[in-house]
């Protein structure tokens, strides 16, 4: 994992970097089109069944529609719900003024709510106007990143580069010690917490982008489900492709928000295998905005600690110098 | 850094309360939880419902009270093999003693993180550059006999010569032979021990370890020169204590001087350090350490102010680890430390590209 200049940072293939021979598959990934996403939650149902991922501890937030919360080790596909104040682009929820006193929709506070709809049932309002609401939807996913810092950091050598380019634990060698958890940047990869009597407890758990699936040619639990054809698999070159492609498109209709995240090879994890479209900031969907493979600092890191060792050493040589008492 | 005033209303609506994951009550416009003191002006930012981006890690108290025995050990081993050098005999038993007793229970603290001690020999399955867990473990793993080695031939030695008969007579014959270059060894592989575990926390995307880089393997240096110096002012007699009084006077300025520059690198993310459960320890950690400090620079030739002096130390090292790591964990689960310093960084230098 030391071998090229880019191994710790930049744009690198991860599998070559890895050591398989030329032969290897090409790089596999998704592309999340959030833009078509009708938030139905299969992937995460086809992903639980799937894989056996026991069910996530059950716990309301009260914030939303959102009951399945976060990417954790009981959670490899997690659906946002995003509930804005902003007008649509091309889609239509079909919500017009009137329903919309009906119906109870959520947010943070109750009072806006009624401010929100107290505004909206405005009987002189043009009914033809589009409600200034929207929904954001997308399924978050593990980004398989070029440079993973899960990968790089976890000391039994558990995780792994597959041969598709993705990344991988491996149960029977983790040892539990979480280290991979603070490590990722996005968040995804956690340890597992239960419930009693589930396998792998303890263990660190996440997306395997279904590498048994991958290995016999078949497509990921979650993709296949995917009615909408928001989440799209195949090989990473290609896929980056086709983002440019839809976002270009989105643009030409409009919709000058859609912006892509996680495609670029020179972006601060090396570029990801699961790409996303997104309709606004990375951060409303719960993406950090800009994120950097920690590892990308490791040498500057381990020159500062080495000054600091050779600092101690010296300072307790230097204690002894001397004077007897 | 939006004027379209839709997106003054978005934001608000998916706004994270900083400081405080609960949902924001009616009509309350509070983003600070009561007795939040803010050193940055509150920043705007955006996060989904508050919930945090990155993951805290998963420790426990193990991990703080590992990283002070770590470099307790560490510093101990350096001045036993500096008062094994220098013929302090009382001051050599201290540091041998100590280094021991603190790498038994730094071992039990990590395979109790663990769960099981066959984990912590998984961990030698691979060697690991870019894992500093398994750099940090490679070094325990050379640490410890060389430590243990010095330890057991100062226990024996202590055991009265009639209480040695045959066999023990004999080990201690042998440990008497070795007692010194295991010393040495321990002593080689103490500050790499000590400064590793500053990495351990860097190497993570917690906010406030990352961004604490630069400094912390001083901190962490410092610290260990500090409580391992207190160690010895407490345990040897002060005819003997000078080099650890000075030992223990520069470990502490270490620390408080890396630790002030430290908070002054950290931009944003400083804020944990100073809030809450790590607020207090590091205010604590602060206080703790000047006065041993002091009391290792004036009041070291009387026995009791060395006492309280080396008591002092030992306290403060401990309140820095157990500050820094519950700050990071602090800074994890606010959404808040991850998005605003990469917007900064975004506004400031555009995105991170890699240029070849
Ligand atoms: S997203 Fe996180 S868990 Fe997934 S590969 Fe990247 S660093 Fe690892
Ligand atoms: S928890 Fe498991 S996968 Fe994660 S770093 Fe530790 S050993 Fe590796
Ligand atoms: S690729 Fe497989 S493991 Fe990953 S989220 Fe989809 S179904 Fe789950």
């Amino acid at each position: 994992m030391i071998g090229g200049k880019n191994s710790l940072y930049g744009p690198v293939n991860p599998t070559a970097d890895a050591g398989y021979s030329a032969d290897h598959p090409a790089r596999k990934g998704f592309f999340t089109d959030t833009s078509i996403c009708i938030g139905c939650k299969a992937c995460e149902v086809a992903c639980k069944e799937w894989n056996d991922v026991p069910a996530t501890h059950f716990d309301m937030t009260a914030t939303s529609y959102d009951n399945s919360h976060s990417l954790n080790a009981n959670q490899w596909r997690h659906v946002a719900f995003i509930e804005q104040r902003k007008q649509l682009g091309a889609q239509d929820p079909g919500m017009r003024p009137p329903e919309v006193t009906d119906l109870p929709m959520p947010t943070m506070r109750p009072t806006d709510t009624a401010e929100a709809v107290a505004d909206q049932a405005d009987p002189t309002g043009d009914p033809g106007e589009k409600p200034d609401f929207r929904w954001l939807m997308s399924s978050d996913v593990c980004k398989h990143c070029t440079h993973a810092a899960c990968l790089d950091v976890c000391p039994t050598g558990s995780l792994f580069r597959t041969e598709f380019g993705t990344v991988v634990v491996q149960d029977d060698i983790c040892n539990g010690c979480g280290y991979c958890v603070p490590a990722c940047p996005y968040g995804v990869i956690d340890r597992r917490k239960g419930p009693d009597g589930a396998s792998n407890v303890g263990i660190a758990q996440k997306c395997t982008l279904c590498y048994d699936r991958l290995t016999v040619g078949e497509t990921p639990a979650c993709a296949k489900s995917c009615p909408t054809q928001s989440i799209q698999f195949g090989d990473v070159e290609e896929l980056r492709e086709r983002a440019s492609a839809r976002v270009a498109q989105l643009h030409q209709a409009g919709i000058m928000d859609a912006r892509l995240y996680g495609n670029d090879p020179h972006d601060g994890v090396g570029g990801a295998g699961s790409m996303f479209l997104l309709l606004d900031e990375p951060e409303v969907y719960g993406f950090p905005p800009d994120p950097v493979v920690t590892t990308a600092d490791l040498p500057h890191m381990f020159r500062r600690a080495t000054a600091a060792a050779v600092t101690l050493l010296a300072g307790g040589a230097l204690a002894f110098v001397g004077r007897r008492r | 850094m939006n004027e379209d005033p839709r997106d003054e209303q978005q934001t608000s609506a998916v706004i994270g309360s900083a400081g405080s994951r609960r949902p924001r009550r009616p009509g309350g416009r509070r983003r600070h939880g009561p007795g939040v003191e803010s050193v940055v002006p509150e920043a705007e930012f955006s996060s989904y419902y508050g919930r945090p981006i990155v993951k805290p890690a998963p420790w426990e108290a193990d991990i703080p009270a590992y990283l002070f025995t770590g470099g307790l050990a560490a510093g101990s081993a350096l001045i036993a093999a500096g008062a094994d050098l220098t013929g302090r005999r009382h001051l050599r038993r201290t540091g041998r003693l100590g280094a021991l007793a603190a790498l038994t229970f730094s071992g039990a603290a990590l395979v109790h993180d663990l769960g099981k001690p066959s984990r912590f020999v998984n961990m030698l399955r691979v060697a690991k550059l870019t894992s500093p867990m398994s750099v940090g473990t490679w070094i325990i793993t050379g640490y410890a006999p060389g430590a243990g080695l010095a330890g057991v031939a100062e226990l024996l030695d202590m055991l009265p010569e009639s209480r040695r008969p045959g066999l023990l007579g004999g080990l201690t014959r042998v440990t008497a032979f070795v007692d010194r270059p295991a010393g040495l060894w321990a002593a080689l592989f103490g500050p790499p021990l000590a400064a590793y575990t500053a990495v351990l926390l860097s190497d993570t995307a917690t906010p406030s370890w990352h961004a604490a880089y630069r400094e912390l393997p001083f901190v962490f240096v410092g610290s260990a020169a500090a409580a391992s110096a207190g160690l010895g002012l407490l345990g040897a007699p002060v005819s003997e204590t000078l080099p650890v009084r000075r030992l223990a006077v520069g470990g502490a300025l270490l620390e408080l001087v890396a630790e002030q520059r430290m908070e002054r690198s950290m931009g944003i993310t400083v804020e944990p350090l100073h809030e809450g459960r790590a607020g207090r320890l590091m205010r604590a950690s602060k206080l703790l350490t000047v006065a041993g400090g002091l009391g290792a620079a004036l009041g070291g030739r009387s026995r009791v102010l060395a006492g309280l002096a080396g008591v002092a130390l030992m306290a403060g090292s401990a309140c820095t680890r157990f500050g820094v790591f519950e700050a990071g964990l602090a800074s994890a689960r606010d959404p808040k430390y991850t998005v605003v310093p990469q917007r900064e960084r975004l506004e400031r230098e555009g995105p991170v590209r890699y240029e070849q």
